[in-house]
């Protein structure tokens, strides 16, 4: 199946990054499509007090602000589907992306996939996903009422998750490998200060310990090389993310990291009429504010794009076939019929000081 | 065409467990975001396949018994009943391809 219609600009992720590109773009009179995904709404979906973002005096929730961007989206006419994509051909004047069986196609592409939570790979930790073991303090905080558990990190979401988890638990102990922390002064206090913390420094996980459900984590202290057993039934990761760039990297130019290069202080990556935003190319700030400030940079740098573009690709293209322009109004009409509510939103993450978790499926196989 | 059904701590025998068909069980909060995103998914589940399968949500707030019974510590953690008898797990909000591969054995 395939979607007559070349559009102007296709988006490929719904966090920050990819609304603030949906909302410049359709703003602009552009023809928008937006793959938002069926993990929509980025990271700060798994948010609780949004503090820092610019506008909001009193704070929002992280899903409310994402319901905000994604309605603004909507209302200068960008189409958002709920559909994941599972291809792109970004070569070509013509780009093309796949999702659920249907080819749609573009002249311009903007990137904004974000990235996902890391684990940390060691014995127990998969297994017990779902039974103990977390990346999603305030999707999972509940279950842990009066439970002991650990926190693994030293950045701002790690010290977040863990304030975030003494609403419930009865002592959260942060692990951290290091014995500085990349954590923000005031996040770090926060944790700090709280009775219910213990922070323990140059300290790594070995083994989640535990049949059905958590019972302990053995952890080594790096510089005694003393290995101990901690008695906890929470085991929550927030050791940082990875960027979503695997269905373009055969193409597009990424870093070792995997992060999409692109032309500093603009957005187009090493192919003409593809461009990128938000935590996808950015391993440095990693705020909702600087990805939704990148969303619009991609955008402009879209539209110009396009506009120096000789418009010679709208001929190159099949010709249109009578009746085409009515089923794609047909098709668009029911999109929005069935979109409308609020709840539909995408795939990048926002970062740390918003909060900053994930949904636990995102980035992991679920236990058999 | 069928709706997810909605089930709690007192039906769940009912509905779930003595069930004809199978049954996969959503258990969720209003507090939860990928809750959100994964609700509407089942919605077209529970439409294109009711003829096979039976979709049932459970708020844990409202009827915690349930999910300690079935050690649900995650959510959204959709769980699939089978002549009783909890056969299948999956934790975390998934595209729908992904949970209709899942969910394969039911379905087909």
């Amino acid at each position: 199946m395939s979607d007559q219609t070349i559009h102007d600009v296709i988006i490929v992720g719904s966090g920050p990054a990819g609304y603030t590109a949906a909302v410049y773009a359709s703003r602009a009179q552009l023809d928008v499509v937006v793959f938002e995904g069926s993990q929509f709404g980025g990271a700060l979906m798994t948010t609780t007090g949004v503090e820092n973002y610019p506008g909001f005096a009193e704070e929002i929730q992280g899903p409310e602000l994402m319901d905000q961007m994604r309605r603004q989206a909507e209302r200068f006419g960008a189409v958002l589907r709920p559909e994941d994509v599972d291809a792109l051909d970004l070569t070509g004047d013509v780009k093309s992306v796949r999702a659920h069986g249907t080819e749609y196609r573009a002249r311009s592409i903007i990137l904004a996939m974000g990235a996902q939570a890391r684990y940390l790979g060691v014995p127990g930790e998969e297994k017990l996903l779902g039974r103990g073991v977390s990346a999603c303090a305030t999707c999972d905080g509940f279950f842990f009422r009066d439970h002991d558990i650990v926190v693994v990190g030293g950045g701002d979401s790690a010290m977040e998750e863990a304030t975030f988890l003494t609403r419930f638990a009865r002592s959260v102990t942060i692990l951290h490998r290091r014995s500085e922390f990349r954590a923000s002064g005031i996040m770090l206090d926060r944790a700090r200060k709280d009775p219910k913390i213990t922070i323990r420094t140059d300290t790594v996980v070995e083994e989640v310990l535990g049949e059905n459900t958590v019972e302990g984590v053995r952890v080594r202290n790096t510089v005694t090389g003393e290995e101990e057993t901690l008695d906890v039934s929470g085991f929550f990761v927030a050791v940082g993310h990875d960027p979503r760039s695997g269905l373009v990297r055969d193409v597009v130019d990424t870093d070792d990291e995997g992060y999409v290069r692109v032309a500093l202080p603009g957005t187009g990556t090493n192919i003409p009429g593809v461009f990128a935003c938000g935590d996808l190319v950015d391993h440095t700030y990693r705020q909702a504010i600087t990805a939704a400030g990148s969303g619009c940079q991609a955008s402009i740098d879209a539209e110009r794009w396009l506009a120096e573009q000789p418009s010679n690709t709208r001929d190159t293209a099949p010709p249109p076939t009578p009746g085409v322009d009515g089923a794609e109004v047909d098709e668009l009409d029911s999109i929005h019929a069935r979109d409308g509510g609020p709840e539909a939103r995408g795939g990048t993450r926002g970062s740390v000081d918003e909060g900053s978790s994930e949904p636990a499926g995102d980035a992991v196989p679920a236990p058999s | 065409m069928s709706a997810p059904v909605n089930v709690t701590d007192a039906t769940f025998a009912d509905e779930v467990l003595q069930s004809d068909k199978p049954v996969v069980v959503d258990f969720w909060a209003t507090w939860c975001g990928p809750c959100k995103m994964v609700a509407p998914v089942l919605e077209e589940i529970a439409a294109e396949h009711g003829d096979k399968l039976t979709v049932a949500k459970l708020d844990i707030d409202q009827n915690p018994a349930t999910a300690r019974d079935y050690q649900v510590m995650s959510i959204p953690t959709l769980l699939v009943f089978q002549g009783g008898k909890p056969v299948k797990q999956i934790v975390g909000a998934k595209p729908k391809s992904v949970l209709l591969d899942d969910l394969s054995d039911v379905i087909n």
